[in-house]
């Protein structure tokens, strides 16, 4: 399980940051998660526990936003969600995903910090 | 307003890997510049990576200049194995960590020449989820699966088959033994990547080795 150590990068990337910004104290750390990042989110979010310990972000709560597969469909000539990770297809049409337009993502978006 | 705290929205945007996916744009770059073709292996542990890479190397060096690189936890067995093969082969005991990084890559790739290649293997840590997570400059990303595995090996681990580009199916030799469903195989494969190659071999009686190399090359030519 590589959560732990994609926590630990989070903490790092956070706490640089903060600091950033006067070493105010930082209460969330939202972060955007595809299915194809590899990364499962609830181990990743009890993997932050962890990782917040002793941290600039000990007082800190991981809020995680699923990001959706979505694709262009030539057939339906619009953009879709892919059906599953089971079935990676239009879910109108059922005609395979072409090039993805999201998913893989695995980013720091924004900090709550304190005023 | 004692006692009350305001929070504020700080905008960051800042990829979690990007690490990673720096060191391995500076790989996949160099690669490039040297025309040397990598390739990597990912499967989950005893699927046959260092029987298909060994047998792979054999085929390949009479005609090519190549060298493998090894990912495992804690031995260097494997290494010893492919060493009998007569390329170079360099070692990389990632010791706890569950998979392969750009920079170990780097790393291990430190005294070799990669000029003076023509093709580079790095097999991956055997695991089916974190290597997904990490790009290691290669040109192509095979996943391998055995016939004892399982048919639907690909729907339970789908993002590691949708992060490569073309499926080996191994140990064919075993496939009657097992009573393997082929058919059904290519339907969980084609479920979680449409369009995806798919190769039968067997590393062991030589059957599907030639077509993938024939592969190989023309994926090199490209």
């Amino acid at each position: 399980m590589h959560e732990l150590s994609i926590a630990l990068n989070i903490v790092e990337i956070a706490a640089a940051e903060a600091a950033r910004h006067g070493e105010s104290a930082v209460s969330a750390v939202h972060v955007r998660l595809g299915p194809l990042s590899g990364v499962v989110k609830e181990a990743l979010i009890s993997a932050f526990e962890i990782a917040r310990e002793d941290s600039p972000l000990a007082g800190a709560e991981l809020v995680v936003e699923d990001v959706p597969i979505r694709f262009y469909c030539r057939l339906c000539r619009m953009e879709v969600t892919v059906a599953s990770l089971q079935a990676f297809v239009c879910p109108r049409c059922s005609s395979p995903a072409g090039d993805i337009l999201s998913g893989k993502e695995l980013e720091v978006r924004s900090l709550e910090i304190e005023a | 307003m004692s006692g009350h705290k305001t929070t504020r929205l700080v905008e960051v945007r800042t990829k979690i890997l990007k690490e990673n996916d720096v060191a391995a744009r500076a790989l996949r770059q160099r690669f490039e510049d040297e025309g040397v073709f990598v390739v990597s292996l990912v499967s989950s542990p005893g699927a046959g990576k260092t029987m298909f890479l060994e047998q792979t190397l054999l085929r390949l060096r009479e005609r090519y200049r190549v060298a493998a690189l090894v990912g495992d936890l804690a031995t260097e067995n494997d290494a010893q194995r492919l060493a009998r093969a007569g390329v170079p082969i360099r070692q990389i005991c990632t010791g706890t960590v569950c998979h392969l990084e750009a920079d170990m890559v780097r790393t291990a790739l430190r005294d070799v020449d990669t000029a003076k290649l023509d093709f580079l293997f790095i097999e991956n840590v055997g695991n089916l989820v974190c290597p997904a997570s990490y790009d290691l400059g290669e040109a192509l990303r095979l996943v391998l699966f055995s016939v004892t595995e399982g048919e639907d090996k690909p729907l339970k681990y789908p993002t590691i088959f949708n992060t490569a580009d073309i499926c080996v199916l191994t140990k064919m030799d075993l496939a009657d033994v097992v009573e393997f469903d082929h058919a059904s195989a290519l339907n969980s494969v084609q479920a979680v990547r449409p369009g995806m190659q798919v190769l039968d071999v067997s590393a062991k009686s030589g059957v599907g080795m030639d077509a993938w190399i024939e592969t190989l090359c023309g994926r090199a030519a490209r």
